[in-house]
């Protein structure tokens, strides 16, 4: 095991940012933590890479079966990504990637030209090696970002945790830069943490994603996993589009919204509130009603801008509907604005609220 | 359409530069009435500083700058200046760097306890010292008996001048400091350098226009202090006389060649205190928006 969290907890003040939680990342593994902003995610990295201390006796950080909870942050050999790249504005490229070997004892420090000959390496494996005397306000953001790697990379580090790498970056570039990062990771193997609230990063990029919320962790699975089979509400809810509906459950049936279809989930002696979740895939459009569960609802809105055109409907009671549908089915239906028609739902997700934390 | 639009919006920008500029003889008058104003209060001045000191020639302004007394000023007033503001300079840097960079109980109070010598004249703080410090003073009677003299001399003036020059570089460091945040000290720690070393390669490098700002202003005032300096001296010449204070003893003396000669030297250091000013201004500017 490369980094092994065990039961950290981490208040500031009064607010918990982190309750009891344990995380382990095999060798080699690109993990994600995502979740939404405040979830605790960050907290979590900067606590793994020593800038952020755990509450007292709260538990404990493993980097390579190595205790280092109580290490300075100097000595842990992490290398870290900032959001906002955090250059050091008045060095060059050169001098930035450098910095980290420069600062060595002199015992440890490499000579000269085995620091000048590491830093062209890096700057050849972020494809930036003619960029090695400019300043980084000369530079663009996503240039910065690869210099910030390589710079983190000189270290030799035994971990890379990258904090929202591409949070700052545009959409084109976020992509380009994530679709390199996951090249890059095949080739050094490198144990790697990532922190997005961006959830189409995660489950592109990492190997396995962990869905934080409220300072826990609501699942840790591959993006399969996380994406087809949410453990609850929240990670459904979070990764991915879904519709949601309001209503009940009693005995094997649910009552939701306009919908009412068989429940199998686990039996209640009395009515339960509930939700269904459905995502605008999970759904077909019918001109007449056809005996499936469904219900009727108004075209309001079509998009077909995409791989997929987009339908926003609304139910008789005013409950809005997203559906995505392929073009051709789109054309075959000859779907128009106020068209009314029939909705059926191919996969429910119910959750009962008992079952929630 | 869209080249009519193009011109619509160039036109428009045309018209507002146009709205916003005055006629030219308002423009003309505007400008004169500064020119003469800067020429009357400040130039005119400057220029009888120098009359009057080369007034009997060369030579007599060379004789009354060697004048024992008048070295003996000099020579305190550098004195002054070279305890006054590195010890400013070592406060300004670590107070800045705790106000901007972490969050203790009392920050608001230090804040506003550093601005305090701008807010009380420079007479009353001298008058605290002399309170404190005096023969009839809390401390004086303790300090004239174990033979440590402050009041009416060096230490005191010393005192009065760290006091009242107190603000100037933490003042400008910390706003620069806030703004540049603390990723960067984080990104060196986390590549394995020391506090020390974090500190010298990568903080001081990012403050450094705006800490040598903060020194001109701070040595500007350290030697031009009179106020402070004047009630704690006790004017003793060759003494505790400081460069404005011997300027004022001359003068009261008729000794009107001596006085404007040790007056045209601190115009001197206020010249070059000007142009290096500007000059780290510019650079302090390009500073603090890269950050």
């Amino acid at each position: 095991m490369s980094i092994e969290v065990q039961h950290i907890s981490k208040h500031f003040g009064t607010f918990a940012a982190l309750k009891d939680v344990s995380l382990n990342v095999a060798t080699g593994e690109l993990v994600a933590l995502l979740g939404p902003s405040g979830s605790g995610k960050t907290t979590l990295l900067r606590i793994i890479s020593g800038l952020e201390a755990p509450d007292q006796g709260s538990g404990q950080i493993l980097l390579h079966d190595e205790d280092v909870t109580s290490r300075h942050v100097g000595t842990r050999r992490v290398g870290f990504v900032f959001q906002h790249y955090a250059l050091f504005r008045h060095m060059t490229v050169f001098k930035n990637i450098a910095f980290g070997l420069q600062v060595r004892p002199r015992k440890l420090r490499p000579a000269r030209h085995q620091i000048r000959e590491k830093v062209h390496e890096l700057l050849k494996l972020v494809q930036l090696d003619w960029l090695a005397d400019r300043y980084p306000a000369q530079l663009s953001g996503g240039q910065r970002q690869r210099i910030a790697l390589a710079r983190a990379l000189a270290i030799e580090p035994k971990v890379l945790l990258l904090d929202e790498p591409f949070g700052a970056l545009d959409a084109k570039t976020r992509q380009e830069l994530r679709r390199w990062l996951r090249r890059l990771h095949s080739e050094l193997h490198v144990t790697s943490v990532l922190v997005t609230h961006d959830q189409e990063e995660a489950l592109e990029v990492a190997d396995r994603v962990v869905i934080t919320n409220a300072g826990r962790i609501e699942q840790i699975g591959t993006p399969e996993e996380v994406f087809h089979h949410p453990a609850n509400e929240f990670v459904m809810n979070f990764v991915g589009h879904v519709n949601v509906f309001h209503g009940r459950v009693e005995g094997d049936r649910a009552f939701l919204g306009p919908l009412e279809v068989e429940y199998s989930g686990q039996r209640h002696a009395t009515t339960k509130p509930a939700r269904g979740l459905i995502r605008p895939y999970d759904i077909d459009i019918e001109t007449q009603a056809n005996g499936k569960p469904g219900f009727k609802a108004t075209v309001r809105h079509i998009n077909a801008a995409g791989p997929q055109v987009k339908i926003d409907l609304t139910t008789d009671s005013g409950e809005p509907v997203h559906v995505e549908l392929p073009h051709e089915r789109f054309q075959a239906l000859g779907l128009v604005v106020g068209k009314t028609v029939f909705v059926n739902p191919r996969e429910i997700n119910v959750f009962v609220d008992d079952e929630r934390r | 359409m869209q080249i009519r639009g193009f011109w619509n919006h160039r036109c428009a920008i045309a018209r507002k530069t146009a709205a916003t500029t005055e006629p030219f003889a308002v423009r003309f008058l505007l400008i004169g009435i500064a020119m003469v104003f800067i020429g009357l209060f400040l130039l005119a001045p400057l220029a009888a500083v120098l009359v009057q000191a080369f007034g009997d020639g060369v030579g007599v302004y060379w004789r009354s700058l060697r004048d024992s007394d008048t070295l003996a000023a000099i020579r305190l007033t550098l004195l002054t200046a070279a305890i006054a503001v590195p010890l400013n300079l070592v406060f300004g840097i670590a107070a800045s760097w705790a106000i901007a960079k972490f969050e203790f109980l009392g920050k608001s109070l230090l804040i506003t306890l550093i601005d305090l010598p701008f807010a009380v004249s420079p007479v009353i703080s001298g008058m605290i010292y002399v309170l404190l410090f005096g023969l009839h003073g809390y401390l004086g009677p303790w300090l004239s008996a174990h033979n440590i003299e402050i009041i009416f001399a060096v230490p005191g003036i010393v005192l009065a001048t760290v006091f009242v020059t107190f603000p100037f570089v933490a003042r400008e460091l910390i706003p620069l400091m806030q703004a540049q945040g603390t990723e960067e000290e984080e990104a060196a720690l986390s590549l394995g350098a020391g506090g020390w070393q974090t500190f010298l390669r990568v903080t001081l490098p990012n403050i450094k226009w705006g800490v040598l700002y903060g020194v001109i202003l701070c040595n500007a005032r350290a030697m031009g202090e009179f106020g402070a300096v004047s009630v704690i001296s006790g004017h003793i010449r060759g003494l505790t006389n400081t460069m404005p204070l011997h300027v004022e003893i001359l003068y009261n003396e008729y000794n009107f060649v001596g006085a404007f000669a040790v007056a045209s030297l601190l115009t001197v250091v206020a010249l070059i205190t000007l142009v290096l000013k500007s000059f780290a201004e510019w650079k302090f500017k390009q500073e603090l928006r890269v950050s």
